[in-house]
């Protein structure tokens, strides 16, 4: 196979503000960052832009920052840095899990967290771990900042909050004392693969109740998605077998998979519910 | 649009349209045909460069997304004392059948050496299987890169003390 990237003009701005006036003026225009989905998605004509607004130089966006209650996370950074980074090593283990599961080192060199996020894959493995840690995301547009949570930032499937004419600026994440956290990736295969089913676990138990849980899942819905019943049916129970039995029964339940290349509806549904189980009894130390 | 980079220590500029991807511009602008060409997505591996040391796919880099960068490719590193190193492991461990992935490989593992050498770190076997991930080999020499890898490592961590 011999790919023609199709005609395209493009723009390297230095500031933020030079990109969202870039985004507003020039007609049909897309932002590129790593580019290791756009560029794969324009080769194969699933993605048909004009122009290419490239705000990998941007130094606003770049770049992990320890605020100390809150690690900030620009983003343009590429998912190898928060590997490397000792912010993400110390405060935010669960993301750390999440990203050293991603492409391989080449793919993790180029590709940054908020095209992971902006691409907006069903199977996007940032999100699991940012959906759990109730992140929020800052978006640039041109009237100003503004700011959600990261659980209204998938609108459906492929779609976000976004405009065409907004760029996601950076990650915030509050930092938190979880007494356990568990990340697993289910794949095809054990390396640079894309996830069947991934499940995120953060927990806080003291005196063996649960005192707080976050759960999150992708390629298992048109979105990543956290599963907010399952979490409710642990909340505020004392850990046991039971307990961690009927959670993963609930996470089943409320889980929506279909059938694809990688897998079937009914394989993501049973391996959600066997998953949970064990990031469940690691997450809240049972295991 | 006029790119300019550092392509094995050499300053090149070239002109060229922002729908040209790296790897067309070093193999049929440049003539440097070690980066080959594969599947063009990103999952194969064989048109690796170092992109300012670092490991990177070509083929989903455009060529005006690199100016100012510095490229180097498996033609660059032949004074190397390391790189030759790992040749002379490579070729006494037989760990090249075909040779078509060979140069991404050795690109990989050299950055993965150079990396561990200058950090004093203390990379297991599992590392070197994690850092070569995204080079796939057909003919399936991995235990021999992995083998080669690990021989220029132990001598050379034991060397550093």
């Amino acid at each position: 196979m011999y790919y023609k990237l199709p005609t395209v003009d493009y723009y390297r701005p230095k500031t933020l503000d030079e990109a969202i006036k870039l985004l507003r003026e020039v007609e049909n225009s897309k932002v590129i960052a790593g580019g290791t989905d756009l560029l794969v998605d324009m080769k194969t004509s699933r993605v048909r832009v004009r122009a290419l607004v490239d705000i990998s130089s941007i130094s606003e966006l770049l770049g992990v920052e320890d605020l100390s209650e809150t690690i900030r996370i620009g983003a343009a950074t590429k998912l190898q840095e928060l590997i490397e980074s000792r912010a993400v090593s110390q405060s935010l283990p669960l993301l750390k899990a999440a990203v050293e599961s991603m492409g391989s080192l080449q793919i993790r060199n180029m590709a940054t967290i908020g095209g992971n996020l902006c691409n907006a894959s069903p199977a996007a493995d940032t999100a699991p771990p940012l959906l759990a840690y109730d992140a929020e995301l800052v978006i640039a547009g041109s009237e100003g900042l503004r700011t959600i949570p990261s659980t209204k930032f998938f609108v459906g499937y492929r779609k976000t909050a976004l405009n065409s004419r907004e760029i996601l600026k950076e990650i915030l994440i509050r930092k938190s004392e979880w007494s356990g956290w568990s990340y697993i990736k289910l794949g095809r295969r054990n390396g640079f693969t894309l996830s069947v089913v991934a499940i995120a676990v953060l927990a806080k138990v003291v005196d063996n109740v649960v005192y707080d849980v976050r759960i999150a899942l992708n390629s298992v819905a048109p979105t990543p998605i956290r599963v907010y019943r399952a979490e409710e049916v642990i909340r505020g129970r004392r850990v046991n077998w039971g307990l961690i039995e009927e959670a993963a029964k609930t996470v089943a339940s409320e889980v929506t998979p279909i059938d694809d290349v990688r897998s079937t509806s009914w394989y993501r549904r049973e391996m959600s519910y066997r998953l949970a189980i064990d990031a469940l009894a690691r997450a809240l130390g049972v295991a | 649009m006029r790119v300019n980079f550092t392509l094995n220590g050499n300053r090149v500029e070239v002109d060229v349209e922002p729908n040209e991807i790296l790897l067309d511009t070093l193999r049929l602008r440049l003539g440097v045909k070690s980066v080959k060409r594969g599947c063009e997505r990103g999952e194969c591996g064989v048109c690796t460069v170092l992109v300012n040391g670092k490991p990177a796919v070509s083929c989903l880099l455009l060529t005006v997304q690199i100016d100012g960068s510095e490229i180097i490719t498996v033609e660059g590193l032949y004074s190397d004392d390391l790189f030759r190193e790992l040749v002379e492991e490579f070729s006494k461990n037989f760990a090249v059948q075909c040779g078509y992935c060979t140069p991404a490989m050795l690109l990989t593992t050299y950055a993965f050496l150079n990396k561990a050498i200058r950090k004093l770190l203390k990379p297991t076997k599992e590392d070197v299987i994690k850092a070569i991930e995204g080079n796939l080999c057909r003919c399936g020499t991995y235990p021999r890169v992995i083998r080669a890898v690990m021989e220029v490592l132990e001598r050379r961590i034991s060397d550093c003390g």
